[in-house]
């Protein structure tokens, strides 16, 4: 299914009306309410962001900077497009595997003592977490950096239960002083500057003095953050990639803090979204060369770290315990829908956030999501369903810069395009939930006036007439026009239409 | 929760296709090959280029230029895993110098505190190198245990030259990883480091500051 999806990667496949292609639908002309009382409002929330100079500043430097250290990367655009074709091809087949290799990692890591639990949704995977804890009377965990606990809000949850659960990559663990979220899911704290976090380390960190020297700062949280390590009762990871048929699960890291919280505690406890698995481990090796390289521009990071069991019996450390929990929340019914399972190849590197150029502008907090960016944008919709985030599905130029520098080509513009069309249109074959729930009277009725007047030519030729001869006076607050006119000027018809001048001065040779 | 993965695997099945798998093209990564001396030099590149110190050695002496390196940097203890080979030289020539040899040889619980506070480096041999990417194959075990590598603040490893593979990938398969991992095996390519604070590099965050490659020439010809 996702090889469908593959070969029509140049442009919106055939089930889309034609009214829905971004060439001939003018989605800038349209007046969109705020998104629905329940959901976030990115528009407004963006238009927020471009207002802060300081955010705009730290994020225009440091996309700028990962742009052209990925590009230092991959010199060769052959050899760049194939490994993205190789690591196309090992995400499609796990994908088309993907029932199979659940099953065959569950297996695997039982056989090597790494204990497997599956959660439908992120409540369920939250409590088993509880459950896992409590049962072994811990109370502190400290974590490695993963997403899906992101998903899980688990940090929230463990402190409602009276368990500490602390960030242990310095830019979580930055963001968690002052209760943030991550603004890029490789970099957490990007939205900050050295000053914003010298503030926060004297006023938060006990004895700690006012510094703005980055190695000083990193000192700091190194003292910090290892005597948590020493002290914790249980570390929690995410999972890069999960090995069906070794039972690995690789971690890629730089901080050593993956390697600290799976490695010092008694108890390892790996979250991951049950489409991160591949099949071999040599699958591992291209898929590593390319997040690494799209990530942050580096050629490798500081550690790959492979976990195939717990301490064996002759061993002197390492967790006795490893529980893996395999989340869905969602994921399944992405997977049953032949174009959307493409956004299941993902491999969280955040190249495509960092080409966007509505994220460099905005910054991450303003998407309102876990997952922010190009994306977050596909992403969160087909999660949370379409109708609390359709104003998210607007926020693209369709520019396509994500969908260029994706190491698995995920056609993230295709399937943009499709959630605006199920955003307001009802399919009852979708997996998208909310369908239909962000159509405007202003709009409907602005499409049916614009198909009435295309299917009569008598009423066409008027209409083109008068737009030709009082261009000048088109008012530009007009309902529909004025969420165009607000930031750009109003567009002037030409003074003739095409058809007329063809009539009168005939086809030109060319 | 087995209610839970029924309710999954039932949903993924039910989505599954019999489409044809793609083919694994892996041209790109099989021709990236190098003559041995050459992957010496492109795995120095490479970790070089992320901090990580090279001292040069012989078959015969690593273990003095090992003791040197110490004694130089003022290296209190050290360290190291008794039970191997590597180990034994190490004990041999270390008894002679300053530096305190601590035998990795109980469980972490009886020592934690010490590992974590009184502990200045930690030695390890690897299984060998990945020139592709510049890198150390390592994977710890009973004989080196898996924070040997991790909490003490200097990380010294034993390389051979004639062991570096050209690729991760190739690696991966000719030390039979695929079939058969470890139940820890890592890649490390220097120095522990972080760019989250406004993307400005810094060494050292959570493990060691510093890796120091003992590289042991011993490429058949190569002078030393």
């Amino acid at each position: 299914m996702p090889g469908e999806s593959d070969m029509n990667e140049g442009g919106p496949s055939g089930r889309f009306a034609p009214s829905a292609s971004p060439l001939v639908h003018p989605h800038g002309v349209t007046e969109r309410s705020p998104a629905t009382p329940s959901g976030p409002s990115f528009r407004a929330s963006a238009a927020k962001a471009l207002g802060d100079a300081q955010l705009r500043a730290n994020f225009r430097r440091a996309m700028d900077g990962l742009m052209t250290k990925r590009s230092a990367q991959f010199p060769d655009p052959g050899d760049l497009q194939a490994l993205r074709d190789l690591g196309t091809a090992v995400r499609t087949r796990s994908l088309l595997r993907l029932p199979e290799l659940l099953e065959q990692l569950e297996a695997s890591c039982t056989r090597n003592g790494i204990q497997v639990h599956w959660a439908e949704t992120c409540d369920q995977a939250n409590a088993l977490i509880l459950g896992l804890l409590k049962a072994r009377g811990a109370t502190r965990l400290v974590k490695g950096k993963s997403m899906v606990s992101e998903e899980m809000h688990l940090n929230a949850f463990l402190e409602s239960h009276g368990i500490e659960s602390l960030e242990s990559d310095l830019g979580e663990y930055i963001i968690q002083l002052d209760h943030e979220t991550p603004s890029h899911i490789i970099m957490p704290a990007i939205h900050k500057n050295k000053g914003q976090i010298a503030q926060q380390f004297s006023q938060k960190i006990k004895d700690a003095a006012y510094t703005e020297d980055v190695d000083e700062l990193t000192a700091l949280a190194r003292k910090v953050l290892r005597q948590k390590f020493l002290e914790a009762d249980a570390g929690l990871s995410g999972v890069n990639f999960a090995v069906a048929e070794t039972g690995t699960l690789c971690l890629v890291e730089n901080e050593g803090n993956g390697r600290m919280s799976t490695h010092v505690p008694p108890l390892h406890i790996a979250v991951m979204g049950l489409e991160k698995v591949v099949a071999r481990l040599e699958d591992v090796a291209p898929l590593y060369a390319l997040l690494t390289r799209s990530a942050t521009g580096q050629p490798a990071t500081t550690y790959l770290n492979l976990i195939s069991g717990p301490r064996a019996k002759d061993e002197m450390d390492g967790p006795r315990e490893i529980h893996l929990v395999i989340l869905d929340n969602g994921r399944s019914r992405i997977y049953g829908d032949p174009q959307l399972q493409a956004t299941l190849r993902c491999i969280r590197c955040g190249a495509c956030m960092n080409h966007c150029p509505v994220y460099t502008r905005v910054g991450g907090h303003a998407y309102e999501a876990v997952y922010p960016g190009p994306i977050g944008k596909i992403l969160t919709p087909q999660i949370e369903g379409v109708g609390l985030r359709h104003d998210l599905i607007h926020g693209s130029s369709l520019c396509g810069a994500c969908s260029e520098v994706c190491p698995v080509e995920i056609p993230i513009p295709d399937i943009l395009v499709r959630l605006r069309r199920e955003a307001t249109h009802a399919d009852a074959a979708s997996a998208v939930a909310g369908q239909g729930t962000g159509r405007t009277t202003s709009e409907d009725l602005a499409w049916r006036a614009w198909a009435a007047v295309l299917k009569r030519p008598r009423l066409y030729r008027l209409s083109a007439w008068f737009a030709t001869r009082f261009r000048q006076f088109i008012p530009g607050g007009l309902p529909l026009l004025k969420a165009w006119t607000l930031s750009r000027t109003t567009p002037l018809p030409a003074p003739r239409s095409l058809q007329e001048r063809i009539r009168k001065e005939g086809m030109p040779r060319v | 929760m087995s209610d839970a993965r029924a309710a999954i695997l039932a949903r993924l099945r039910a989505a599954s296709t019999d489409n044809p798998l793609p083919t694994l093209d892996t041209a790109v990564l099989e021709r990236r090959r190098w003559s041995p001396t050459e992957r010496v030099k492109r795995l120095r590149r490479g970790m070089e280029a992320v901090h990580t110190e090279f001292l040069e050695a012989r078959t015969e002496d690593w273990p003095e230029v090992l003791g040197a390196f110490c004694e130089r940097e003022g290296i209190k203890t050290l360290l190291y895993g008794p039970g191997t080979e590597a180990g034994r030289r190490l004990a041999a020539v270390m008894a002679v110098t300053a530096t305190a040899l601590r035998p990795y040889d109980a469980p972490v619980e009886t020592f934690k505190d010490e590992l974590f506070q009184a502990v200045d480096a930690g030695f390890t041999t690897t299984l060998g190198g990945v020139a592709e990417t510049g890198g150390l194959l390592v994977a710890p075990g009973p004989q080196e245990p898996r924070l040997l590598s991790l909490v003490p603040p200097v990380h010294l490893a034993l390389l051979r030259a004639s062991a570096i593979h050209d690729t991760l990938w190739s690696a991966i398969r000719s030390l039979g990883w695929d079939q058969a991992p470890p139940p820890n095996a890592l890649m490390i390519s220097g120095p522990s480091k972080t760019a989250d604070i406004e993307q400005t590099l810094a060494y050292g965050v959570h493990g060691p500051r510093r890796l120091i490659v003992i590289l042991v020439h011993d490429l058949p010809g190569t002078p030393a």
